[in-house]
């Protein structure tokens, strides 16, 4: 007896230690991030441009505002097509070719970020004979696509089939019941989702070398190249400048607390909108 | 009887090779209860399924013969229309999760994009809860979420949203069966209530809420129409022999 019950407290003891061991990276890379990162924030490196090498000062507005037209265009391409997807694919579950859209979203998460890069390399930026926001937005919008259409197939899954015949049986049409019943029914699964897509591709570079490719000038034109945070924190980390370093842990701060806060926006939303059947 | 407000005419209805309803031949009166009974898997559900056209929905559902409603074959017609004026409600309440208790008493008309003025709406409304006996318990919340009511008002909620579009019939497919005795009690009353306005099918596998609150029961057994009389001498000299021994269940 006394045995068991030993036994269970060091079953107990070491499942706490190894949880608290599998949190210590992230602790102390925050940490890290914050000590060095901190320093450099002020307004200006929130509103102005980076300063040639040499010269202090300067922000990262250009890398802060590609970094989110990238993010619109990724969503505006990939949400409309990832909900429709995963819409499809949870309304026609047996049907075969359910089976191998499943098969590919699956495969398609798998292939390297680095490898869509050199993919809408060759479809876009090669015809287009330029770099741009247009072909960034694309290849992180394609790495969003499968994160979307799963989730809203997980969701969907989720909502029980009485509400469809009950919308139907009122006499509303398929489009109707799908459209006002069934997609409002999971929008907290489908936009915590697509919040939760965007977080991961925030943080993406090796498919941003190719496309957008940096760009240390403001930029609005989605046809001609544009920074994004995670570009310049690898070019500024590369160079030789102390004054290049100090912006780049400064910028990885501002790129962290953005996906953090869309974590936290990602529970909110769940939480508030949350559907009770 | 002659003149019912729905007729079944031969019909017979299935899955693939399956069938499950054969040469059922009925005629329903109108503002009246009529119960189908039957032991379960005798196709009770399949036969309201086809009033509304909802089992056509199922993939390789098939079915033959007539049902008019008013004379005029529903298969003739848009399903939609059908289901217009043939409500139903389901075994589980299911409310819609997103509306509040307000839209879904009017969901019916949100949902097939009928426009009307608000003042009409709030008439419709409280007309409509008043008939389900739900208006007292709900009128101070008619703007929150209907999944925080509880299962009983669920359930007369989902009766007054199918009884929000003035149907002709309304379908009941065991409204109880997920309900304690006491919620049972009060759908059980506001049935008896409603016919005045409408014709109410219910289905059930339970012979007393049959003999409580209907006029007239049908008797189902695998997929054929026993027997169908006034509730009254079918409980108490069925014809039949099987009627009998399932009323004194002796099977099912």
């Amino acid at each position: 007896m006394q045995r068991r019950i030993i036994k269970d407290k060091l079953f107990e003891i070491i499942i706490i230690i190894f949880a608290l061991v599998s949190t210590f990276p992230l602790i102390l890379i925050l940490f890290q991030i914050v000590k060095k990162g901190i320093a450099s924030i002020n307004w200006s490196f929130f509103v102005n441009l980076p300063q040639p090498p040499g010269e202090s000062g300067g922000g990262v507005s250009n890398a802060i505002l590609g970094t989110f037209i990238l993010i619109v265009i990724a969503g505006g391409f990939s949400i409309l097509l990832g909900v429709l997807g995963g819409t499809f694919i949870s309304e026609y579950k047996d049907k075969k070719i359910s089976e191998l859209i499943r098969l590919c979203v699956n495969i398609f998460q798998g292939i390297p970020s680095i490898v869509i890069g050199i993919i809408v390399y060759i479809w876009i930026v090669m015809p287009l004979h330029r770099f741009s926001a247009l072909s960034g937005g694309i290849a992180l919008g394609i790495m969003m696509l499968p994160l979307i259409v799963k989730s809203t197939e997980e969701t969907l899954r989720l909502i029980p089939s009485s509400l469809k015949e009950a919308s139907l049986a009122l006499g509303a049409s398929y489009t109707t019941t799908m459209l006002r019943v069934i997609l409002p029914a999971g929008i907290n699964g489908i936009l915590s989702g697509i919040l939760i897509s965007v977080s991961r591709v925030a943080g993406e570079t090796a498919p941003l070398l190719f496309t957008a490719f940096g760009n240390p000038f403001m930029n609005f034109n989605i046809f001609k190249p544009v920074d994004s945070l995670p570009l310049l924190i690898f070019n500024y980390s590369m160079s030789p400048y102390p004054e290049w370093h100090s912006i780049a842990w400064g910028a990885s701060f501002v790129l962290i607390s953005f996906i953090i806060i869309l974590n936290i926006l990602t529970k909110m939303v769940s939480r508030k909108w949350k559907t009770v059947f | 009887m002659e003149n019912g407000i729905l007729k079944i005419l031969n019909f017979y209805a299935g899955y693939n090779v399956k069938t499950i309803l054969t040469n059922i031949n009925l005629s329903i009166p109108s503002n009246k209860v009529i119960s189908i009974m039957g032991p379960s898997g005798c196709g009770k559900t399949t036969l309201i399924r086809c009033i509304n056209r909802m089992h056509e929905l199922q993939p390789d559902a098939n079915f033959k013969g007539q049902i008019l409603l008013n004379e005029k074959n529903i298969f003739a017609t848009s399903p939609i229309l059908v289901r217009r004026k043939i409500g139903m409600v389901f075994q589980k309440p299911n409310p819609f999760p997103t509306m509040s208790i307000y839209d879904n008493v009017v969901s019916g008309y949100i949902l097939n994009g009928i426009k009307i003025p608000r003042s009409e709406k709030d008439r419709i409304v409280e007309e409509t809860l008043r008939k389900v006996y739900l208006w007292d318990e709900v009128m101070d919340s008619l703007h929150r979420k209907g999944t925080f009511l509880s299962g009983g008002q669920q359930q007369r909620l989902c009766i007054a949203r199918a009884m929000a579009m003035n149907p002709e019939i309304i379908l009941l497919d065991e409204p109880t069966s997920a309900l304690d005795p006491k919620a049972t009690a009060k759908i059980e009353e506001l049935i008896t209530k409603i016919k005045k306005s409408v014709t109410v099918i219910l289905v059930t596998h339970n012979t007393a809420q049959a003999a409580r609150v209907s006029d007239f029961t049908a008797f189902l057994y695998l997929g054929e129409l026993v027997e169908f009389g006034f509730t009254e001498k079918l409980f108490t000299t069925p014809k039949d022999k099987k009627t009998e021994e399932y009323l004194t269940g002796k099977f099912g």
